[in-house]
């Protein structure tokens, strides 16, 4: 009898390595999309966070996407009349949910293929940075990530479209010197960054260093340390430099508390310019009247003002379609960078669409799509875009294709655009990012797309 | 020297805004030797029920009393579903308890009341007040009296009633306390409520200065160095310990700040934590540890 138990448990022992090894060898196999009921559909992956730290931006981001992609589905038909599915994952905005989201979504979803993908968590993207290429899928993102991703030689499944952080401080100069009346008037000036002490706030300081050098400004740099509620050393220094203008480069709650910290020290709001990570209903009403007068860069500016928006009204939100909870958000900045990111989205497949068959499109078919991608006037009116997102042209080389923002004001209720599209200077910026692409390949061993012979 | 009694000052009064968040964590440890780790979801759940209640058009007195017995009717459900099945479980079950309760304070809030940031105006203008040059945030200076007004109110409640010699009696020796009829499950609502009106208050001033935000669970983090220089057991250590935590780490910030980068307020109190762990590790008015070997 025990002989017979024994012999009972490694058999089960056994059955269940081999279920094992199956299983494995099966995933391992399972790298494309296997047919299925959705196989004639695009599948939107959606890397969520609806709960945490991020859920307050999250959940209105989601709902811009969410409601374009039914916009899509329910009034235009689909793409070229290839229906959209999605499906959330959340993340809570961390790098190991972020993997495990991706892994799970990148074979598709029902025999619906995935064309592109938004790691939506700079964590996330920089830890997906490898498996882009691997698993050939490409990755957007949008005004955050790597700068140097903007070079499609070393970053072939990259795309930081839009707006990356080395041309939103070109664009905060450049703007600078419209209200001073031209660059050769920068002479002399003082511009305090303050910035958030993280990757992402010290991202512009090299591009600052050398617009300083170029046009003869005092470039001032404080650093405020996570989370940032806190600030009274910081802007006690900002009082002592007396700057012409102050750059806010943080996020989250030191945004409102830098605002009120200012008011208190007597920096005038009006000469503050957040930059696109403090630039949300979210930064600014918690800071209350001190917030009144606010300045702040954009890729996505706020409102409904847009001709999208009426259809989406008209459509979707008059509807009951919507995904906002409480419809007071419909136009915010985050509900319109979630709207950017889906119009976006969409005008890829239909190029990809254009160039490979009216279908679903594969990963690598969305690369040569996306490298290939322009928006222009015509494009954006014809979409109901135009003001809210750029012009943009992409290219092998270029996986920026934009690099520009509108500037808008706080009126203590609303965001007021006062600005059109300030360009950056990016040519000049070029060299840089080269650099720091060039550095990334050598320390990956990375071999550059030689473009010339259309690799 | 204007700017060195500017920058002393002000951190000092930034301090009592820590010493507010650090007395929650006093009142639960004093009573029962355990580090509650969710104080920061209470925070923010306090401070979000306040504001969600006034949005609502609930008026300001309303919202308190409203907010203060949900705190009450919390406590009581917290102490049911969580301490009491654990009741003589070791410190390190209970904390653990506190950090999946953390948890799931932190999802019922955002789930009930929305992940949306909240502005709170209390009335208490954050404008710049003079003497002579030296500048003071006018909101500090109200946040410190009311850190001040707190610890006052909590000493009489544990040196003047007998609620306060029973929560005494249960922090000296639980097994005496127990012995001579004192209802411990009794005083533990009362603590873990009278730690939530605290967070509320916290709370309420913290959101009044950042908005009522999901980071608010955070503001925790600065209060474990105050705990640490103060000491675990003691009221008058969190006010302490605050106000050397508030004054170091912002006269860190404009003296050291610049040689070594900027942007050290986060680091700087932990190290001042781990300096007094060497010298004094019960912390400067907590209770030293006597044991027979």
């Amino acid at each position: 009898m025990r002989h017979l138990r024994t012999t009972s448990r490694v058999a089960a022992r056994l059955v269940l390595l081999l279920g094992l090894v199956v299983g494995l060898g099966a995933s391992a196999r399972a790298e494309a999309t296997k047919p299925g009921s959705d196989s004639d559909k695009q599948f939107f992956p959606i890397a969520s966070y609806r709960v945490g730290a991020y859920a307050s931006s999250g959940v209105q981001i989601w709902a811009g996407l969410i409601d374009y992609f039914r916009y899509i589905n329910d009034v235009e038909g689909g793409i070229n009349g290839v229906k959209l599915v999605w499906q959330e994952c959340e993340t809570e905005w961390t790098a190991d949910k972020g993997i495990e989201c991706y892994e799970r979504f990148k074979h598709g979803l029902n025999g619906a293929p995935v064309g592109l993908y938004l790691p939506n968590g700079a964590p996330a993207a920089f830890a997906l940075t490898d498996r882009s290429y691997t698993d050939k899928i490409p990755q957007i993102t949008l005004a955050y990530g790597r700068t140097e991703a903007t070079d499609g030689r070393v970053f072939p499944y990259i795309f930081p479209v839009v707006l990356t952080f080395y041309s939103e401080a070109s664009v905060l100069v450049n703007y600078i010197a419209q209200r001073e009346g031209g660059l050769d008037k920068l002479k002399g000036k003082k511009i305090a960054t303050v910035y958030h002490d993280s990757a992402y706030g010290r991202e512009t300081l090299e591009p600052l260093k050398l617009l300083s050098e170029k046009y003869g400004f005092e470039n001032i740099q404080i650093p405020v340390a996570d989370p940032g509620n806190e600030q009274s050393a910081q802007w006690r220094q900002v009082r002592e430099a007396k700057p012409d203008w102050v750059f806010l480069r943080t996020w989250g709650v030191s945004t409102p508390v830098a605002i009120k910290t200012a008011a208190r020290f007597g920096v005038p709001v009006d000469h503050i310019i957040g930059d696109v990570w403090a630039s949300s209903e979210e930064d600014v009403i918690p800071a209350g009247d001190a917030a009144k007068g606010y300045l702040a860069l954009t890729p996505y500016p706020g409102g409904t003002n847009f001709d999208i928006h009426a259809r989406l009204r008209k459509t979707i939100i008059d509807t009951g379609k919507s995904d906002l909870r409480d419809t007071k958000s419909f136009g915010s900045v985050y509900y319109n960078s979630g709207l950017v990111d889906a119009i976006i989205q969409v005008e890829t497949i239909r190029a990809a669409q254009a160039k490979f068959g009216k279908r679903p499109v594969t990963g690598e078919e969305a690369q040569w799509a996306l490298e290939h991608l322009v928006l222009d006037d015509a494009k954006l009116k014809a979409n109901g875009a135009y003001g809210l997102v750029q012009n943009l042209k992409l290219s092998p080389a270029d996986h920026e294709g934009g690099g520009a923002a509108r500037v808008q004001q706080w009126d203590g209720t609303k965001w007021n655009l006062v600005s059109d599209w300030v360009q950056a200077d990016r040519a000049l910026l070029r060299p840089l990012i080269d650099a720091k692409s060039a550095a990334y390949a050598k320390e990956k061993g990375i071999t550059p797309r030689d473009l010339a012979a259309g690799q | 020297m204007n700017l060195f009694l500017e920058t002393f000052i002000g951190g000092l009064l930034a301090g009592t805004m820590y010493s507010l968040v650090a007395i929650g964590f006093v009142l639960i440890y004093k009573a029962s030797g355990v580090f509650n780790f969710a104080q920061g979801s209470i925070l923010l759940f306090s401070g979000l029920t306040f504001v969600t209640l006034l949005e609502k058009g609930v008026p300001f007195a309303g919202a308190l009393a409203i907010t203060i017995v949900i705190l009450v009717v919390g406590a009581v459900v917290i102490e049911r579903t969580v301490l009491r099945p654990l009741a003589n479980r070791s410190p390190m079950t209970l904390f653990m308890a506190t950090l999946g309760l953390s948890y799931v304070v932190e999802g019922t809030a955002q789930g009930l009341m929305g992940a949306q940031v909240h502005a709170l105006d209390l009335g208490i203008e954050d404008v710049p007040v003079f003497i002579g040059d030296v500048m003071i945030s006018q909101f500090d200076l109200v946040a410190a009296l009311t850190a001040v007004l707190l610890a006052a109110v909590l000493a009489l409640l544990f040196n003047r009633t007998r609620i306060g010699v029973s929560l005494r009696a249960v922090a000296d020796d639980t097994r005496a306390a127990l012995s001579i009829g004192i209802n411990l499950n009794r005083i533990w609502q009362i603590v873990w409520a009278v730690a939530g009106i605290t967070g509320l208050v916290a709370g309420m001033l913290w959101g009044a200065r950042q908005g009522i935000q999901f980071s608010l669970s955070l503001v925790v983090l600065k209060a474990l160095p105050v705990l640490i220089i103060g000491g675990f057991t003691s009221i008058g250590g969190a006010i302490v310990g605050g106000l050397i935590v508030g004054a170091a780490e912002t006269l860190a910030e404009t003296y050291i700040g610049r040689f070594v980068g900027g942007g050290i307020t986060p680091w700087f109190p932990y190290f001042l934590a781990i300096a007094f762990l060497y010298i004094r590790p019960a912390g400067l008015f907590g209770e030293r540890a006597l044991e027979r070997v």
